[in-house]
C-alpha cells in the first residue's frame, strides 16, 4: 500500500481554521445553527470544529452526533450487519439551521441516509453539508458538500484516511494507493 | 463479533455470550430509536413477518408487533383463536400456507415445548420463538438481563433470584440459561413441588424460605402462577401460597440492602407481589416492558440481516 500525505499537520490546522471561518461567515454567532457530526468519524470532524468554534466566539455551540446505520441503503446486501455507534441529540433541530459533517465526502450515499436520518427529529430549516476532504468526481448520488476543506481526485480502489492527533496521534489527512503489479 | 452465530432465535441455550452482547449493543442503539419524535427506522422495509399466535398473549405480541412496526417490516397477525387451526389443520400446513404468501420471518408462540425448534428445521423463513409452553421464551430473559444490565450497570457477578412457578416457566428456564451466560448467579424459590426435581443440575441455587433467598439477591424475579398450566394441585391454596411465597413491601423494606424487583407480567397484585411493592421505586417492571420493544427489535434486525435477498 503506497502512502501519499494530502494534508499535513500545518495546513490540516489551516484547513480547520477556514473552515471555521466560512461558518461563521454565513451562521454569525450560530445562535440558530448546530452542528451534527455523522458517525463514527464525522464526530471528530465537529469535536474539533467545536472546540475552534467556541475560542473564536467566546460561546456555546450546539452539537450532535447521528448514526446513520438503520437508514443504510445496504442493509442485506452486505455479509454482515453493521454495528451501530451512539446517536446524541439532546435538542430540537426544529427550525434550526442544521450543518451536517462528515470526514470524507465519497458515493454521496452516507450522506443520503444522514438526510433521512435527521429528519426524525424534526424539519430543519435549512440542512447544509461540511466535509473535511472531498473525493470529486466519484459521487453515486447528485450531493454536493457546501463547506469543503480539501479537494482530491482519487481512484475507486484508492483510500481516504483522515488521521487525529487524540486517535491515531498526528492530525493528518492520507491517501492510500494499492500497489499494482501490471 | 457483529454477527450472530444462529439463523433462529428459537432458545437461549443456542445463544454464546457474544451473541447476547450484540443483541444488547444494537438494542441501546434502538433503544434510543424509540425515544426520538419519530420513533422509526427504515432498515426492514423489504421484509414480512408473520406473527403466529397459538396461545393467549398481549404484552409480547404488542411489543413484537410495535418492534416490527419500528424497523418498517410488513406485518401480518395470526391468532389460532380465529384460525383453520381450530378446523383441524397442522402446524406445517398452517406455516407453509402462510409462507407461501411470501413472509420472511415468522414469530411464534405455541403451547408445544419445542414447537418453534421443530419448525424453524422444516421453513425456509427465519423463526423466532415467543414462548413454546413451558419450554423457553428467549426474547423474555433477553429483556430481562438488558434491563439488570441498564439498572445495575451489568450482570456478571449479580445474583438473581427467581421465584414462583419455576416448574411450569418458560421464563424461569430462559433466564437461568441467559443470565448465567452472562455470569450471574441463578437461584429458583419456590414451594418444593412447583421446583424441578433435576434443577439443581443446571447449576442453580435452591431455596425454599423467601426471605433467605432476597436476603441472598440482588435481583428478585417474581413470577405469575400459571394456574392454566396446572393440571393438579401444587399448593393448598393461593392465600397460603402468598403468605409464603408473596413479596410484600414489609419484607422488602425489611432487607439489609435495596434489591431490584422484577416482573414479567401479567401481575397478580396481591398474590406474587404486592400493588405497593409493584408501584415502588425498587421496581422496574415497565421498564421492562419498554426494554422489550428494543431489545425485539435488535433481535429482529440482527435475524432479518441473515435473510438471502431474492
Amino acid at each position: 500500500m503506497e502512502k501519499q500525505v494530502i494534508l499535513n499537520k500545518r495546513h490540516f490546522e489551516l484547513t480547520v481554521n477556514r473552515l471555521c471561518y466560512q461558518l461563521i461567515e454565513s451562521h454569525n454567532d450560530f445562535s440558530n445553527t448546530v452542528l451534527i457530526g455523522l458517525q463514527p468519524r464525522g464526530v471528530n470532524v465537529v469535536a474539533r470544529l467545536k472546540s475552534q468554534l467556541e475560542a473564536i466566539l467566546g460561546k456555546e455551540v450546539v452539537c450532535g452526533n447521528l448514526d446513520i446505520t438503520f437508514y443504510r441503503d445496504d442493509f442485506r446486501r452486505r455479509e454482515k450487519p453493521l454495528i451501530p455507534s451512539a446517536t446524541n441529540i439532546d435538542f430540537v433541530i426544529e427550525g434550526k439551521n442544521v450543518v451536517l459533517v462528515d470526514d470524507v465526502l465519497y458515493t454521496g450515499r452516507t450522506i443520503r441516509s444522514g438526510l433521512d436520518a435527521l429528519l426524525a427529529f424534526g424539519r430543519p430549516k435549512k440542512v447544509e453539508l461540511l466535509t473535511l476532504v472531498d473525493r470529486r468526481f466519484k459521487r453515486d448520488l447528485p450531493i454536493q458538500a457546501d463547506y469543503v476543506g480539501s479537494t482530491v481526485d482519487t481512484l475507486h480502489s484508492e483510500r481516504v484516511s483522515v488521521e487525529w492527533k487524540e486517535i491515531e496521534g498526528e492530525d493528518k489527512v492520507v491517501l492510500y494507493t494499492p500497489e499494482t503489479n501490471e | 463479533m457483529n454477527n450472530l452465530s444462529v439463523e433462529h432465535l428459537t432458545g437461549i441455550k443456542d445463544l454464546t455470550r457474544e451473541d447476547i452482547e450484540l443483541i444488547f449493543k444494537t438494542a441501546d442503539s434502538f433503544k434510543e430509536v424509540i425515544n426520538r419524535p419519530i420513533k422509526k427506522v427504515p432498515s426492514l422495509r423489504d421484509i414480512t413477518i408473520a406473527n403466529l399466535f397459538f396461545e393467549n398473549s398481549t404484552r409480547t405480541r404488542l411489543s413484537f408487533e410495535l418492534a416490527e412496526k419500528r424497523l418498517s417490516a410488513d406485518v401480518v397477525n395470526f391468532s389460532a383463536a380465529s384460525s383453520s387451526v381450530k378446523k383441524g389443520e397442522t402446524l406445517i400446513d398452517t406455516v407453509n400456507n402462510i409462507l407461501s404468501m411470501k413472509v420472511d420471518m415468522v414469530v411464534m408462540r405455541h403451547p408445544n415445548p419445542g414447537a418453534a425448534k421443530f419448525l424453524s428445521e422444516r421453513i425456509g423463513a427465519k423463526v423466532v420463538n415467543a414462548g413454546d409452553g413451558t419450554h423457553e421464551h428467549p426474547t423474555q430473559a433477553l429483556l430481562d438481563a438488558f434491563s439488570i444490565r441498564e439498572r445495575l450497570g451489568s450482570v456478571e457477578g449479580k445474583k438473581v433470584v427467581i421465584v414462583g412457578d419455576i416448574l411450569h416457566s418458560r421464563v424461569a428456564l430462559s433466564n437461568i440459561y441467559c443470565l448465567q451466560k452472562l455470569g450471574a448467579e441463578v437461584m429458583v424459590c419456590g414451594p418444593t413441588t412447583l421446583i424441578p426435581k433435576y434443577i439443581h443440575e443446571l447449576g442453580v441455587k435452591v431455596e425454599h424460605n423467601l426471605r433467605a433467598a432476597l436476603e441472598w439477591c440482588d435481583v428478585a424475579n417474581m413470577l405469575r402462577i400459571q394456574l392454566e398450566r396446572q393440571d393438579i394441585k401444587y399448593f393448598p391454596s393461593l392465600r397460603e401460597y402468598s403468605m409464603q411465597f408473596g413479596l410484600t413491601k414489609e419484607i422488602l423494606d425489611s432487607l439489609p440492602k435495596e434489591i431490584i424487583v422484577m416482573h414479567p407480567g401479567p401481575i397478580n397484585r396481591g398474590v406474587e407481589i404486592t400493588s405497593d411493592v409493584a408501584d415502588s421505586k425498587q421496581s422496574i417492571i415497565l421498564q421492562q416492558v419498554e426494554n422489550g420493544v428494543a431489545v425485539r427489535m435488535a433481535v429482529i434486525y440482527l435475524l432479518a440481516s441473515k435473510i438471502e435477498r431474492q
